[in-house]
């Protein structure tokens, strides 16, 4: 754990806390139930804007707290743990995206609602199943046309931020934008969006490589939130495996556990260190390209491993859909897609790195 | 220069900046820029030309070999910000630091936690001067990763101890002054029958024998001791007490151990720069043969997480005020992508990296091979993978033994 502020460690704890006592996964399965139009509970919401979290990494001026990425991370890395659906990750991001290429005219009729959770924002890049870095959608006379495949928290969102060939565009649902569902497995909000002729407004305040620096930060929150679902499965694993008996021992006692179990503590150590060097690159504003690859990266290689062991060292029972760890697998695959397969990753690490 | 605007703190350190910078300019000779310190290497002797020892002997004069360590047993007494600023210029003028090995990495600090006013009077300063060499007295034939078990017997002849048995996997015996060894004082109580003490390596009885390793070189002894006197004053602690204190001195060891440093150094050659110089690249600069590519990126991703999880664990140790319980979690993965490392880049250089001796190789590449091989060493020593993997299951994840 990286060494807080006294302003963090009152943060994480609140978000902990909360996480625990009034968002726990029976939540989860209670959206999953109700299955509400935006894909998350909009009370759940309302109450996460209320406590300034959908404005952390927005500056004051325009109604955040401006507490930094770290701080953002300590949410989304708790929110993580008890897969609470929100739209936290996609309206953090689109925020920032704002942040750093909009108009001073753009950043005061956005941000503020952003920061309150009024206004719903996601990141709307991709065009087909695998993150590629390459997009067509086009703009003509201001009108944005093209088709997005796969985008997060795309129900309950009313401002998109479009990749197109030529740089970010906002774009507000209404004309010309439509959506078709995309049921994932892990049954979250994800859908096609197609955009025809929508007004679109472009973020041209920002530097060159826009594109890259908000996907550098969807790559590190992203992590962020695998590093909470790591964190939880390993937990609730070590747990299962101190009290379930077998042979007349409990499991944890059997070196072949033990060790398996030492192995995915090293590499949690090892996510846990790369999530937070990238959450420290955000804030410190230096190698954030490198930070952002190493971070997600290991995520994927980490919450991979772990949401395939929770399942097995759980046994049959890891298989039910009355426990919970089967949700982890079936989350943990849809954000190791999100934005850079580790192949993706690795070549990017290279290229980086000039080999 | 200095304007009234400027913090108190800042102007302190960057008065402690300048006198540093103008030290190094003074003593370090740009002879050595770049060398290594073969005191901090159990791979050979020390081989001290004059200028090496002009160099250890002006930081040992001066404590920095041991920044941190109180003055008064002739460390630096520095505050952690300025041992890091001590680093970093050092780094800047490529300085090493000559004071190195056991006695700084693990006995040190061990003896000033748990050592009487006098045995840290005696033995601190010479450490810190670079002047004493120090090996371990740890394993034995039978008392490897059951450390315990070990049976080496001190018996208690009034004023001093009477030691016999043998000990193994001595690193560097053949070249230590002294030893910090663990042995047995009570036959009836595997842990607290344990004892700590100093033996000196010229006292009668002792026997040194140099062990060869596949990789040609022989870093490890076998000692034998036969009826040793040692001194009662050498006992650290109380009788009985040595498992306790011999634990601790692991912690410390498998910070070290974990290579972090030593890497770090290594990694001035990267894998990818190796690769460009053997290995066909495309007309963009990258290298052609994209398995390999995706290899040296896939190693590449983990040591950074590695070297931010070594980052980490000074960090949160400095704020527990002890040794971070992610000791084991080091040891552990360090040794591990080291010996990746090594196997990779001999899978880049192909039979040219894998040379044992004569024409057609270069120096740097034989002792690539011979580091290769001596690395496999380092998931056994200082407590195998098994064991590390044990301490972390039990002691960090309460995973307890069969009822």
């Amino acid at each position: 754990m990286a060494i807080l502020n006294e302003e963090q460690e009152m943060l994480r704890d609140m978000a902990r806390g909360w996480a625990t006592n009034e968002n726990p996964i029976t939540a989860w399965r209670k959206v999953r139930t109700e299955k509400p139009a935006e894909g998350y509970s909009p009370d759940v919401w309302r109450t996460m804007g209320e406590m300034g979290w959908a404005g952390i990494v927005i500056p004051e001026e325009f109604g955040g707290s401006d507490f930094g990425w770290m701080s953002a991370g300590l949410v989304v890395e708790e929110l993580g743990k008890t897969l609470t659906a929100s739209p936290m990750i996609a309206s953090t991001l689109a925020a920032s995206a704002i942040v750093l290429g909009g108009s001073d005219e753009q950043k005061q009729k956005w941000l503020p609602r952003l920061a309150t959770g009024e206004v719903v924002g996601t990141l709307a890049f991709d065009e087909g199943p695998r993150h590629t870095g390459r997009y067509s959608a086009a703009v003509d006379g201001g009108k944005l046309s093209g088709t997005k495949a796969f985008v997060h928290e795309a129900h309950g969102a009313t401002l998109f931020v479009v990749a197109a060939a030529d740089g970010l565009y906002l774009v507000e649902k209404g004309d010309g934008v439509s959506l078709s569902d995309r049921k994932l497995t892990d049954q979250r909000s994800h859908a096609e969006v197609t955009f025809n002729g929508a007004a679109a407004d472009k973020l041209a305040n920002g530097r060159e490589d826009l594109v890259d620096q908000v996907l550098d930060r969807a790559r590190i929150l992203t992590a962020a939130e695998m590093l909470g679902m790591a964190q939880q499965v390993f937990d609730v694993t070590l747990d299962y495996l101190k009290q379930r008996v077998q042979f007349n021992q409990v499991l944890a006692s059997f070196q072949a556990l033990q060790h398996r179990m030492a192995d995915l503590f090293g590499d949690l150590a090892m996510m846990r260190s790369a999530v937070e060097g990238g959450l420290e690159a955000l804030d410190g504003g230096y190698g954030i390209p490198r930070a952002a690859t190493v971070a997600k990266a290991e995520a994927n290689r980490v919450l991979h491993t772990m949401s395939r062991e929770g399942i097995q060292l759980h046994g049959g029972i890891g298989m039910t859909d009355e426990y919970d760890v089967g949700f982890f697998l079936k989350r943990a695959r849809v954000l190791e897609s999100s934005w850079g397969s580790t192949g993706y990753l690795k070549n990017r690490f290279a290229a980086l790195a000039g080999y | 220069m200095a304007t009234l605007a400027e913090p108190q703190t800042a102007s302190a350190d960057d008065t402690f900046r300048e006198e540093v910078r103008s030290f190094l300019a003074e003593n370090f000779p740009p002879d050595l820029k770049n060398k290594g310190n073969a005191l901090a290497s159990v791979e050979g002797p020390t081989q001290e030309g004059p200028a090496e020892k002009a160099w250890r002997e002006a930081m040992g004069a001066r404590g920095w070999g041991v920044p941190t360590w109180p003055k008064e047993y002739g460390g630096g007494g520095l505050t952690r910000k300025q041992a890091a600023i001590l680093n970093e210029e050092m780094a800047k003028a490529g300085a090493y630091n000559p004071i190195g090995g056991m006695g700084v990495m693990m006995f040190g600090p061990t003896l000033l936690e748990y050592g009487s006013e006098e045995q840290k009077q005696e033995h601190i300063p010479p450490i810190a001067r670079g002047e004493i060499r120090w090996c371990q007295g740890y394993s034995e034939p039978n008392a490897g990763s059951d450390l315990a078990n070990l049976q080496t017997f001190a018996e208690d002849k009034g004023d001093h101890y009477l030691v016999n048995g043998q000990k193994t996997w001595t690193s560097g015996g053949q070249w230590a002054d002294k030893c910090f060894a663990i042995v047995r004082t009570d036959r009836s109580d595997k842990h607290h029958g344990i004892s700590f003490m100093l033996i000196d390596m010229d006292a009668p009885g002792v026997e040194v024998r140099p062990i060869q390793m596949i990789s040609g070189m022989s870093p490890f002894c076998e000692t034998f001791f036969t009826d040793v006197k040692v001194p009662k004053e050498n006992l650290v602690g109380k009788e009985g007490q040595g498992w306790t204190i011999g634990k601790r001195l692991l912690q410390h060891e498998r910070t070290n151990l974990s290579g972090g440093g030593s890497m770090a150094r290594m990694m001035g050659s990267s894998l990818a720069d190796t690769a460009k110089k053997y290995v066909e690249t495309d007309d963009t600069g990258a290298i052609a043969d994209k398995t390999l590519r995706d290899k040296i990126a896939d190693f590449e991703i983990r040591w950074q997480s590695f070297l931010l999880t070594a980052k980490r664990a000074v960090e949160e140790s400095k704020a527990a005020g002890g040794v971070s319980e992610i000791s084991s979690v080091l040891k552990k993965l360090g040794t591990k992508l080291g010996q990746e490392r090594a196997e990779l880049m001999i899978e880049i250089q192909g039979l040219q990296g894998l040379g044992w001796e004569g024409e057609g190789f270069t120096d740097s590449e034989l002792a690539g091979v011979r580091a290769w091989l001596f690395g496999k060493a380092t998931t056994i020593y200082g407590g195998s993978t098994e064991i590390q993997n044990n301490i972390i299951a039990k002691r960090v994840l309460g995973m307890l033994d069969h009822q």
